[in-house]
């Protein structure tokens, strides 16, 4: 109960003025990160192409390699196009838990649908 | 003396002047753009309440109508038999209801009463009214949106109510639309129940989303994160709630309505057989992928029902004890952990379904810990009562009626959330029981005790206290009249959704047979009908009350007729558009009640300090 | 009445309010696509082996809306920082672009749905003295007032060939000619056709919704909705980054369905 004993106000919007203060935006400096940003895409979905193609590779493998092939992409448009990698602390806390929940979904429910009592036919 | 009668305050008008949901001055907008379009939260909130509470009604009435044909099955409906029958014709034949009418009444009285009464009317109507008003806001943060939510809203609740008339009736599959059943019964209801639940759900998706972000930037200055009342807290997480798991039932629903419109397999087995043939389908589909995703929603929607009950409870103990709530940083962290753990505890509603014990043991460890906070919670606003000098008002009638009503419903639900306890309780009436006691007199009284708490805030008049205890008494009477012999029933093996209400096992119709039903459990049916009767005739001074007591109710004497600390109560009554005549600047926690040398038994949260004044330190 | 923190970030969280709706929206778009992406997980593992389809996409075709996407999400950005640096002749530029982009994602898309619902399976009554048991092919002509249909492709004797094609090279197609009589069912490659093409529909018609829905947005932008940047170009850059988040989200969703459903 800290809280109520703080005598004098903690007047929100006065505290960190200086972040209101963003970077100037510099126009080239974007573009050539966005040409890098698309050569990155280029190169994992020839990655993915090829990983796809290779003959003899074992099939879960595979299904790895293009797995995270596709996470690093995802990773490059997000962190850059959608500045996650400097976003603020209130954003990756939310998008923290609702990775959590996507992971409970898909983990718990593939794992519920392999934990049968023996015997059980499920297809 | 006299009323104060706050002018509207003279609004700084957007320098730009473009935002097109920017409004001018009051004068300016029409009846239109005022009550039926508006962007003001306030009157979305009272659209919200207003609509919920017509279907809450129209939800009761679908009930009773079934409590009818459980207790004289095939016997014609009295009273509204013939209207039945000229509205619906076939399936009300005579005005006796047939199973199928029976089913659809009540896979929509479970859907009306879930997605268009309770939870709009616990998250959407109070939320909307009194959240930007505790936070010092001057409205929602998207205001337009929340106008869209609302029409998306009745948009949703139209659809559910048209298909009552379509050729084959409402849905029938229970409101939890298990395929391939859902897929499999010859009408197109489920066809309009997707598309009303999807709609339902683009409604609370967008309402989450500004809830969230108005309390997340709207929050007055000063208002800091542990300064929030308890009951912007519940919305909080409820919001959240609705935000993660909805979406998840949304996907299950495009799929469903894939199934059903052109022919997919998403929930469909191989080799399914309807009506005695083998259903011409591709298959390969998993019924329970259903079950999965209906109840990542379902079990988050439980909280979603009772955590915004257990804010508003939490708001009228805390001001009609006169004394701080107990415990307000274990309320903030249970009602989180509760929200946390709500995500990961779904699947004890499938023990049945032929769930590993590895799979099993994890989701009964997790239904287990999310009892922790939820007693917790509970617990704080029991201590809450200790040495208070209560005073026993409608609203906390209600609030207090709320408490061991919630409490034998949460504790009815231990046995369900285990599966050795569960699978022989699964699908009675013992599941009807407990989850009726979390929601109807847990839930339901709270939203009472929320309408008489808040009614002079919204009208500047109080309503009936007479009127209201008479709706009091009458209502916990005759509800723990009507759930508590389910409970007795469930127990002697009573299923629940038998139109016949389970005639067909009963001693009576199979003599000399073990386990069939006893004559008086299934006498308790009668006893239930008349109760149900009764709990409707307790809610006509309610609806009366309500009316009247808009034009005619006691005018309250100030802003702040129960001397509350909350800004709510600091605001004009009632509160003008943009809510404050000037942005509030917090100084203090929401619940300094009786502060020692204080000249008035409560501090608002907008009160400056004086000097000599003493810092309040609770004892504990 | 002004609602604060509309276009300005309040100090404390350093955030503009669209842009905490934005986010808290695409945490909600997550979940949708993830419950459509654990169905496809559990389908696809309850499916027996050897039975899931292969090499049922057009790659090419594929790999080529994969990148229009990306490209799409770069001058996305660019727009924004044209916005940002107040050049708005920049700005009709590269959503311009965005558009034309878009519009030929949607193009390509419809083409593949085209291919699909075209593709014929026909099973063959078992007297047919044709070349195999079911014929399998492109649609050429289905009149119902003629008693043949003629689809280009060809005859196989077990449905397990149809199932794995990326092995089968070269794949012989010449136009048949079938009578009705011959025919005992005929079902195109659509959504009804097996749980993957389900998946795949049901998953890239609410991505290809999405489109639409943020072309529209986009769109108006581009040409109505920029009355605001005379007024306020501060705002119409917010709104400009806020489509343009969802936009981003768009193409990540399309990053995991491309491997997903093509390549896998």
């Amino acid at each position: 109960m800290s809280e109520l004993k703080t005598a004098e106000p903690q007047n929100a919007p006065l505290m960190g003025k200086s972040e209101l203060h963003e970077h100037p935006v510099d126009f080239n400096n974007y573009l050539r990160r966005c040409v890098y940003v698309f050569v990155a895409v280029v190169c994992a979905v020839s990655l993915m192409l090829v990983a796809s193609y290779l003959p003899h590779f074992d099939w879960p493998a595979k299904v790895a390699l293009i797995l995270v092939v596709a996470c690093t992409n995802a990773f490059v448009v997000a962190g850059f196009l959608m500045h996650l990698i400097s976003e603020k602390k209130m954003i990756y806390t939310l998008l923290a838990f609702t990775a959590f929940f996507f992971a409970g979904l898909i983990g718990l429910t593939v794992w519920a649908m392999q934990d049968f009592p023996a015997g059980t036919v499920t297809h | 003396m006299e009323t104060i009668v706050h002018e509207f305050p003279p609004y700084r008008e957007a320098e730009a002047a473009l935002e097109p949901g920017a409004h001018g001055p009051h004068e300016d907008i029409g009846f239109w753009r005022k009550y039926i379009f508006s962007t003001d939260h306030k009157i979305i909130g009272i659209q919200y309440g207003f609509t919920a509470l017509c279907f809450m009604l129209f939800g009761f009435f679908l009930m009773l109508m079934m409590r009818w044909q459980i207790a004289h099955p095939g016997a014609p409906v009295p009273v509204v038999g013939p209207l039945l029958a000229k509205i619906l014709g076939q399936p009300a034949a005579g005005g006796v209801m047939s199973p199928e009418l029976y089913n659809s009444f009540g896979a929509m009285h479970g859907t009306i009463m879930v997605f268009l009464a309770v939870v709009p009317l616990a998250f959407a109507a109070f939320g909307n009214y009194v959240v930007p008003l505790m936070i010092g806001a001057p409205d929602m943060a998207f205001p337009r949106v929340n106008m869209a939510s609302y029409q998306a809203y009745v948009l949703g609740g139209l659809v559910m109510l048209v298909s009552f008339f379509i050729p084959g009736g409402a849905a029938q599959a229970g409101w939890t639309s298990y395929s391939p059943l859902a897929t499999s019964i010859p009408t197109d209801g489920q066809l309009f129940w997707i598309i009303g639940m999807i709609l339902l759900i683009t409604s609370s998706l967008l309402g989450a989303v500004n809830f969230i972000a108005t309390i997340i930037q709207l929050r007055a200055p000063g208002m800091t994160w542990m300064r929030l009342p308890f009951f912007v807290w519940a919305q909080f997480v409820t919001a959240f709630l609705l935000l993660l798991a909805f979406p998840p039932l949304e996907a299950a629903a495009i799929m469903q309505l894939m199934d059903n419109v052109v022919h997919t397999s998403f929930f469909l087995p191989t080799g399914l057989a309807v009506g005695g043939k083998l259903a011409h389908i591709s298959g390969g589909g998993s019924p329970l992928l259903w079950q999965h995703l209906f109840w990542f929603l379902g079990h988050p929607e439980v909280y979603v029902l009772i955590l915004p009950a257990m804010g508003i409870v939490c708001e009228i103990i805390a001001n009609n004890t006169r004394k701080p709530i107990w415990g307000y940083k274990s309320l903030v962290y249970s009602v989180l952990v509760v929200g946390f753990l709500s995500f990961i505890v779904w699947a004890h509603h499938m023990y049945l379904t032929g769930m590993g014990t590895k799979i099993a043991t994890f989701f009964q460890a997790t239904t287990m810990m999310i009892s922790i906070p939820s007693v917790i919670i509970l617990t704080c606003l029991f201590i809450s009562l200790w040495g208070g000098s209560i005073r026993f008002n409608t609203p906390m009638l209600f609030a207090l009626g709320f408490l061991p009503m919630f409490g034998i419903g949460g504790l009815t639900g231990l046995p369900l959330g285990l599966a050795p306890t569960d699978i022989p309780l699964h699908d009675t009436y013992y599941v009807i029981a407990h989850f009726h006691y979390v929601v109807a007199p847990g839930t339901i009284f709270a939203l009472f005790a929320g309408i008489y708490y808040w009614f002079p805030k919204m009208t500047g008049r109080r309503m009936n206290e007479f009127w209201g205890r008479v709706h009091f008494w009458g209502s916990l009477v005759f509800m723990n009249l009507v759930f508590m012999p389910m409970f007795a029933q469930g127990l002697e093996g009573m299923l629940r959704r038998m139109s016949d209400g389970g005639a067909n096992y009963s001693a009576a119709r199979v003599p000399g047979v073990l386990d069939t039903l006893p004559n008086d459990i299934m006498a308790l049916h009668t006893w239930i009908l008349w109760a149900a009767v009764a709990l409707g005739v307790a809610q006509i001074p309610f609806i009366i009350n309500l009316f009247w007591s808009m034009n005619h109710g006691e005018k309250v004497k100030n802003d702040n007729p129960w001397g509350a600390t909350t800004l709510d109560w600091q605001a004009p009554t009632p509160p003008p558009h943009g809510n404050f005549a000037e942005p509030p600047q917090v100084y203090r926690g929401p619940y300094e009640y009786s502060v020692p040398g204080h000249a008035t038994d409560f501090t608002p949260q907008n009160e400056p300090d004086r000097p000599g004044t003493p810092v309040f330190s609770p004892a504990h | 009445m002004e609602i604060p923190y509309a276009v300005h970030p309040r100090p404390d969280t350093g955030i503009y309010n669209a842009k905490v709706g934005i986010w808290l929206f695409l945490a909600s778009e997550v979940m949708l696509f993830g419950a459509l992406f654990s169905a496809y997980v559990l389908i696809r593992v309850g499916t027996p082996p050897g039975e899931w389809p292969h090499g049922w996409q057009n790659v090419t075709l594929g790999t080529l809306n994969t990148l229009v996407l990306a490209l799409s999400a770069i001058t996305t950005l660019m727009a924004w920082v044209a916005c940002k640096v107040r050049q708005f002749g920049k700005f009709k530029f590269f959503h311009g672009c965005t558009l034309l982009l878009a519009l030929t994602f949607l193009c390509i898309k419809g083409f593949e749905y085209d291919d699909h619902l075209t593709h014929y399976e026909i099973h063959l009554t078992a007297g047919s003295n044709a070349g195999g048991s079911i014929a399998d092919g492109h649609m050429v002509e289905n009149d119902p007032q003629k008693d043949y249909v003629i689809i280009k492709g060809r005859y196989v004797n077990d449905e397990q060939e149809l199932i794995d094609l990326r092995s089968q090279k070269d794949i012989q197609e010449t136009e048949l000619k079938i009578p009705r009589s011959q025919i005992k069912d005929m079902q195109s490659y659509g959504p009804w056709h097996n749980d993957y093409l389900a998946l795949y529909f049901t998953m890239t018609a609410l991505h290809a919704l999405h489109i639409l829905g943020g072309s529209i947005v986009i769109g108006y932008l581009w040409g109505p909705g920029r009355k605001l940047w005379k007024v306020d170009p501060e705002h119409f850059t917010n709104r400009v980054e806020v489509s343009g988040l969802f936009w981003h989200f768009v193409d990540l969703v399309w990053i995991f369905l491309f491997p997903v459903l093509y390549l896998m």
